[in-house]
């Protein structure tokens, strides 16, 4: 069961990243997204790490994205981006830069994944992993003082924007 | 009959008790917007469609008014976005009717060996689950606004999106209080919290420890968030199907219908959320497992049956309550402009629901154990 509703989310995750890539119309493309992260919320679910996926759902496809939706919608109403690709000496670049990702992931995972015992670091117990009790507890006490910081940077980011947007307009 | 068809049995019976419970006060509201309005202005309402000559105080309209939707023409813009017209209307109703399935209409019922928690879906983080389908309602609206080619609906659906999110920050931040109250995010365990006295010491067990009382004011600034959340009058700038025409404007038939659908189901889903958060969900006062245990010292044994048929009896009718108090608030008010709506959510709910979350977590430190 699981492992059929796995194959079926996986399939819909990597349609809908292709669609994100290869769609024209900005909104499609964004819509396309969310319906990615939706499918990793799920993958999340199937693991056992309920919080994680309703933060997922939450927070990128709950307000990140409607946020890239919007200001798409404002900029953007309904034209397509027709003219010529102003980065066009990117692509280049890509092709050797995308190769060395893919062997990057491919050495990752080939240590990790495909020996014969995966090393193990999540905690056991019945609230494991992604248990909202454990992320708690994870989160406000062993790495209580990066979270912080975390905090701290994200208002910074605030501020800054906030800054320089009123003097744009001022 | 075998255990493994048994569980779906029961599985099926949870998520289609709460599905049919939704749609049917969905469609109901439609009747009672009427009525409900009727008896305010002081009018009679609709009571002219009849079967037979039976005219049931005007219920069938709701029937004749699905019968009309779906034979209407179904009318798309020459330069729509076809596929993301189509599925503008699905998005919303879909999360709307999704979101009920985590609010428990019930305690745990024993049948032999047994136990079935009376809920669509069992949650580790309820709240989240019903905040997050919430949440991705606004992709309806959005949708349904720039997928119509029309400008006018582009800025609605832009209206409807900053509505929905200043509204959901302050749902979002509102919860908090009474999850940090009741200590857990399961919306089970939230209600059997409430089952408890308030404040033993000093008034016995005369009075039950509801959301209501334990946080006042998450539930103004909740309530008030979840009536802007259904984009209903006072908060229906993103509409105004008369003056400023909003998302919709391009919508007919039953796709028009599915919209206006969704913002009612919305409303049985916030009136299901303030009664499970505030209003002790299927609590029913100084009613335990075994029966009633009156302060005075009577008591009335029940069975288990009874008793969890009263449960459930209660949490529909505060349900009911709730939803006829939307509906008296949406006759009531004029409707806020746009800025106003914003100022309200930004400035207003989101500090105080943000200040709430400080009081509650200085009182639950400093309150003597």
């Amino acid at each position: 069961m699981n492992h059929l509703v796995f194959f079926a989310v996986a399939v819909v995750a990597v349609v809908s990243a292709l669609g994100l890539v290869l769609r024209r119309n900005p909104i499609h493309g964004a819509l396309f997204l969310v319906v990615n992260l939706g499918c990793v919320a799920v993958l999340y679910l199937l693991l056992g790490a309920e919080f994680l996926a309703l933060a997922q759902v939450i927070i990128y496809a709950g307000a990140i994205m409607v946020l890239f939706v919007f200001a798409i919608m404002v900029l953007i109403p309904g034209k397509e981006e027709t003219g010529p690709d102003p980065l066009r000496s990117q692509r280049l670049l890509a092709l050797p830069l995308g190769a060395l990702l893919l062997f990057e992931i491919g050495l990752i995972l080939s240590s990790s994944v495909f020996v014969a015992a995966p090393p193990s670091r999540a905690p056991a117990g019945p609230a494991a992993a992604g248990g909202i009790q454990s992320v708690g507890r994870l989160l406000l006490g062993d790495y209580l003082f990066p979270f912080e910081v975390t905090s701290v940077l994200l208002l910074a980011a605030l501020v800054g924007v906030l800054a320089l947007a009123k003097r744009k307009a001022g | 009959m075998s255990p493994v068809l048994t569980d779906l049995g029961i599985a099926l019976g949870r998520v289609g008790f709460v599905m049919l419970f939704v749609l049917n006060m969905g469609g109901l509201l439609t009747w009672v917007e009427r009525k409900q309005s009727a008896v305010m202005q002081d009018r009679i309402g609709a009571n002219r469609a009849s079967i037979f000559g039976l005219r049931l105080f005007g219920l069938f309209h709701p029937l004749a008014d699905a019968i009309k939707m779906l034979t209407k023409e179904d009318f798309i813009p020459a330069r729509a976005d076809r596929a993301l017209f189509n599925l503008a209307p699905l998005v919303s109703v879909v999360f709307a009717l999704v979101a009920f399935a985590a609010i428990p209409f019930g305690d745990v019922l024993r049948v032999g060996e047994r136990e079935i928690p009376l809920q669509a879906v069992t949650l580790n983080a309820g709240i989240l689950y019903v905040f997050a389908m919430l949440s991705l309602g606004v992709y309806g609206v959005m949708m349904a606004g720039w997928a119509s080619a029309n400008n006018y609906a582009l800025l609605g659906g832009q209206r409807a999106a900053a509505l929905m999110i200043s509204a959901e920050v302050a749902i979002g931040a509102s919860i908090m209080g009474v999850a940090m109250v009741y200590g857990s995010l399961d919306m089970m365990t939230i209600v059997r919290g409430q089952g408890a006295a308030l404040l033993p010491q000093y008034l016995g067990t005369w009075i039950p420890r509801w959301g209501i009382l334990t946080q006042p004011l998450a539930f103004v600034l909740f309530l008030t968030a979840g009536i802007a959340a259904t984009k209903r009058i006072p908060f229906d700038f993103p509409e105004g199907e008369s003056e400023i025409i909003g998302y919709f404007v391009e919508y007919s038939g039953m796709k028009f219908g599915m919209f206006m659908m969704a913002d009612f189901v919305e409303t049985v889903v916030i009136a299901g959320m303030t009664t499970a958060l505030f209003l002790g969900g299927w609590q029913v006062p100084h009613l335990a497992a075994d029966g009633f245990h009156f302060p005075w010292g009577a008591s009335v044994p029940l069975s288990h049956m009874t008793v969890v048929i009263l449960q459930v009896l209660a949490f529909c009718l505060k349900v009911s309550i709730m939803c006829w108090f939307l509906m008296l608030v949406r006759w009531t008010l004029p409707r806020f402009r746009y800025d106003q709506a914003m100022r309200l959510g930004w400035l207003g709910l989101f500090p105080l629901s943000i200040l709430n979350i400080v009081l509650t977590g200085l009182l639950i430190l400093g309150w003597p154990a």
